[in-house]
C-alpha cells in the first residue's frame, strides 16, 4: 500500500513551500506521485528516485574515463588537495542545508581558503544594499494576511517562484484579505513584458538599465517635486509615474518584491539601495515592506549561518583561519576566479559550470575541480573527483530559510541509495581528514599558508 | 559611416529551463529549453533572420550559435532574451561592477544569420571550453 506524507518541504526555490504532499511506493524507496508542487518543484521529486544515479565517487583518469573509489579515499584525495592549494575555494549550498553549510566552514577554516554561496551571482548586492541601508522586511505569512499593494520589479515569479503568487503574494485568501486576489492591486515593473506583467493591473516598461532613473522618478514623487518630473523618466510616462505613485502612497500594507532584474544590471547594489530608500520613504505616508526574491530553497541559509558564525553573509575570505573578512569584488567567487587566484574549486549544491560565465569556468578548470552534487551536473561532468551525495529535502532532512529568512524543518522523503552520504558528512569526513594532516605534519592551525608544501596523489 | 546594431540582451530563467535542467543538463528537453533566443519579429525581419533558424550571438567576450525564436514572453524591439544556462552564458561578460555577480542582464549583443551552422550540446560548449573536448565522447557519464 503506498504512503502518503504530507507536509513535506519542497527543494526547489526560495518559497520553501512546506505544504508538499508525496507518495511514496510500499516499499518505500519509490516517489510515486507529487501534490501541491509547482511543475519544477514535482520534476525534482520525481527524478530523485531515477534508476541511473552515481551512487560512488569517481575520479577522473588521464584518459578522460572514470574510476569508481570509495568515500574515504574521495575525503583523502580532496582533503590532500585542500591542504596543498594556496587558495582553495568552496562554492554553492543553496541546494544544501544548514548543518552541510556549517561543516563547510570547519572545513574552509582548516584549510584557510575562501568561503561563497550562490548569493555572490544572484542576491549578493542585495545584501551590500542591506549593510548600507538597512532591510525594512516582514514575512511571508504578514504579506499573505495584510498586502493591498503588490510590486514586482525585475522579478517574474509566474517562471522563477511559481508558487509565490497562489501561496503568499496575489490569490491567498489573508485573514484580513479574505478575497485574496480581488482585494490587491498588483504592479510589475520589468523591461521585458513577462508573464507575470500578462496579470499586473499596472504595467511599467522599464528601458533595460534604467531602473535607478524610475526609482529616483517615485522618490521625487513622494517629496512633492512632481513638477520638476520630466515628461518620461526611463521610458514611462510622467502620468504613469503619477498615477503608480498614488497607489504606493495609498497602500494599507504594500510589500515590494525584487529579483535578479536589480542585482544582473547596471547599478547592482544601488538599484537595491534606492529600492529600500523608496521603501523608507513610503513609510512615512503608509505601511510598506520590501523583501528579495531567493533563488534557491536554502540560499538564505548560508547567508544566516555564516552571518552568525563570523559576521558576513557571503564571500568570506578564511584565508587567515577564522578571522574572516568580505569584500566583494576582491574576495567574491567570480572576480577570484578571473584574477586566477584560486587553485582548487569545490563546486557543492549547484551547478557553475552550466551558470558561470564560460570564461571563469574556463579560468576555474585550470586548476583541480572537486563536485559534491547528487546529480549528473556540467560541474560534475568535468570535475577531477564527483563526490555524490543524498539530495537535500528529498532524501536528507535539515534545517532550510525561507526567501524571508524563517527557518523550516525539512524532513526525509525516502532513503538514499545504500552506502550513499550525505553533504554534511561528506564535508564533515574532509574536514576530520583535513585536520589529521596538519597534525601529522604539526601544523597549527593559526599559522596559515605553511603548509602547502604537501602535493595531493594526482588522479 | 553606419554603426553595429545591437540588440539588449536578457539572460534570466524560464519555468521550461527549470523543468528540463531537472531532467538533466544532457537531455533532449534543457537543449530545447535554453539554445534559443527569442526576439522581437521587427528585430528578426530587419536582421534577415528567419524564424526557427540558428543565428550567431556575439558579445563583448565571446560568441554562440542558439535558434532564433518570436518571443514567448513578449519582448520589445530592441530587447532579446536567451534563457539562462549553458548557451546563454558562453556570452554572459564576466565584469562584476564590484559586487561579484556578472552582468547577466542588460548588456549589448550583435546578432547574425548563421543558417549552416550546428547548435552544439551543452556538453560540447563546456568541454571544448575548458579544453576537454576529446573527452566528450568517452564515457563520461
Amino acid at each position: 500500500m503506498p504512503k502518503i506524507l504530507e507536509g513535506i518541504g519542497c527543494p526547489y526555490c526560495g518559497c520553501s513551500c512546506d505544504d508538499i504532499k508525496v507518495v511514496v511506493s510500499d516499499d518505500g524507496k519509490k516517489i510515486l506521485e507529487v501534490e501541491n508542487a509547482c511543475a519544477i518543484g514535482t520534476e525534482i521529486f520525481l527524478q530523485a528516485t531515477s534508476s541511473d544515479r552515481i551512487t560512488r565517487p569517481r575520479l577522473r583518469q588521464s584518459d578522460g574515463s572514470w574510476k569508481e573509489i570509495s568515500y574515504p579515499e574521495a575525503f583523502d584525495y580532496a582533503a590532500k588537495a585542500i591542504v596543498a592549494a594556496k587558495k582553495p575555494l568552496i562554492y554553492g549550498f543553496g541546494s544544501t542545508t544548514c548543518e552541510a553549510q556549517r561543516e563547510a566552514a570547519r572545513l574552509m577554516e582548516l584549510g584557510c581558503g575562501i568561503l561563497d554561496n550562490c548569493a555572490s551571482i544572484c542576491h549578493g548586492p542585495s545584501l551590500i544594499a542591506h549593510f548600507d541601508n538597512g532591510y525594512p522586511s516582514c514575512t511571508l505569512g504578514e504579506v499573505k494576511n495584510r498586502a493591498d499593494v503588490i510590486l514586482y520589479w525585475g522579478a517574474n515569479p509566474i517562471h522563477a517562484h511559481p508558487r509565490h503568487m497562489s501561496r503568499y503574494a496575489i490569490y491567498p485568501l489573508g485573514f484580513f484579505k479574505g478575497n485574496g486576489f480581488f482585494e490587491r492591486t498588483v504592479i510589475v515593473v520589468d523591461p521585458r513584458n513577462t508573464d507575470t506583467a500578462g496579470i499586473a493591473d499596472y504595467y511599467l516598461q522599464v528601458k533595460p538599465g534604467h531602473d535607478y532613473e524610475l526609482f529616483n522618478a517615485f522618490r521625487m514623487v513622494i517629496y512633492g517635486f512632481e513638477k520638476e518630473l520630466p515628461e518620461m523618466v526611463a521610458g514611462i510616462p510622467k502620468q504613469t509615474i503619477l498615477e503608480v505613485a498614488g497607489i504606493l502612497k495609498q497602500a494599507k500594507f504594500g510589500v515590494f518584491f525584487f529579483g535578479m532584474g536589480l542585482t544582473h544590471t547596471d547599478g547592482r547594489n544601488h538599484n537595491i539601495d534606492i529600492a529600500i530608500s523608496l521603501t523608507r520613504d513610503l513609510n512615512q505616508i503608509s505601511k510598506w515592506s520590501i523583501m528579495a526574491m531567493r533563488g534557491h530553497f536554502n540560499v538564505a541559509g548560508a547567508n544566516r549561518v555564516w552571518c552568525w558564525s563570523y559576521g558576513f553573509p557571503y564571500c568570506l575570505d578564511l584565508t587567515k583561519g577564522n578571522c574572516a573578512h568580505m569584500n566583494p569584488g576582491e574576495t567574491s567567487t567570480i572576480d577570484l576566479a578571473n584574477r586566477d587566484e584560486i587553485d582548487l574549486f569545490i563546486n557543492i549544491g549547484t551547478d557553475a559550470a552550466a551558470h558561470f560565465p564560460i570564461d571563469t569556468v574556463r579560468h576555474l578548470k585550470k586548476h583541480t575541480w572537486i563536485t559534491i552534487d547528487p546529480n549528473m551536473s556540467m560541474a560534475a561532468e568535468i570535475a577531477d573527483l564527483h563526490i555524490p551525495v543524498g539530495i537535500s529535502g528529498v532524501e536528507v532532512p535539515g534545517i532550510v530559510y525561507r526567501m524571508d529568512n524563517v527557518p523550516i524543518q525539512y524532513r526525509k522523503v525516502v532513503d538514499m541509495p545504500e552506502g550513499m552520504l550525505s553533504d554534511e558528512e561528506v564535508l564533515s569526513g574532509i574536514a576530520n581528514k583535513v585536520e589529521e594532516i596538519l597534525a601529522q605534519e604539526k601544523i597549527g592551525f593559526s599559522i596559515t599558508n605553511s603548509h602547502k608544501k604537501i602535493i595531493p596523489a594526482g588522479p | 559611416m553606419t554603426q553595429k546594431q545591437t540588440l539588449t540582451m536578457i539572460t534570466q530563467r524560464s519555468i521550461e529551463e527549470g523543468i528540463a535542467m531537472e531532467k538533466g543538463k544532457n537531455s533532449r528537453e534543457y537543449f530545447n529549453a535554453c539554445s534559443v533566443i527569442e526576439m522581437n519579429e521587427l528585430d528578426m525581419l530587419r536582421m534577415g533572420i528567419e524564424e526557427n533558424t540558428p543565428v550567431r550571438v556575439r558579445s563583448e567576450c565571446g560568441e554562440v550559435i542558439v535558434k532564433a525564436i518570436y518571443g514567448i514572453q513578449t519582448l520589445s524591439p530592441g530587447i532579446c532574451h536567451i534563457r539562462q544556462g549553458v548557451w546563454a552564458n558562453q556570452i554572459v561578460p564576466g565584469r562584476t561592477q564590484s559586487t561579484g555577480v556578472p552582468q547577466y542582464s542588460g548588456f549589448p549583443v550583435c546578432i547574425f544569420p548563421a543558417p549552416n551552422e550546428k547548435v552544439r550540446s551543452a556538453r560540447e560548449l563546456i568541454f571544448q571550453a575548458v579544453g576537454m573536448g576529446g573527452f566528450t565522447d568517452a564515457k563520461n557519464s
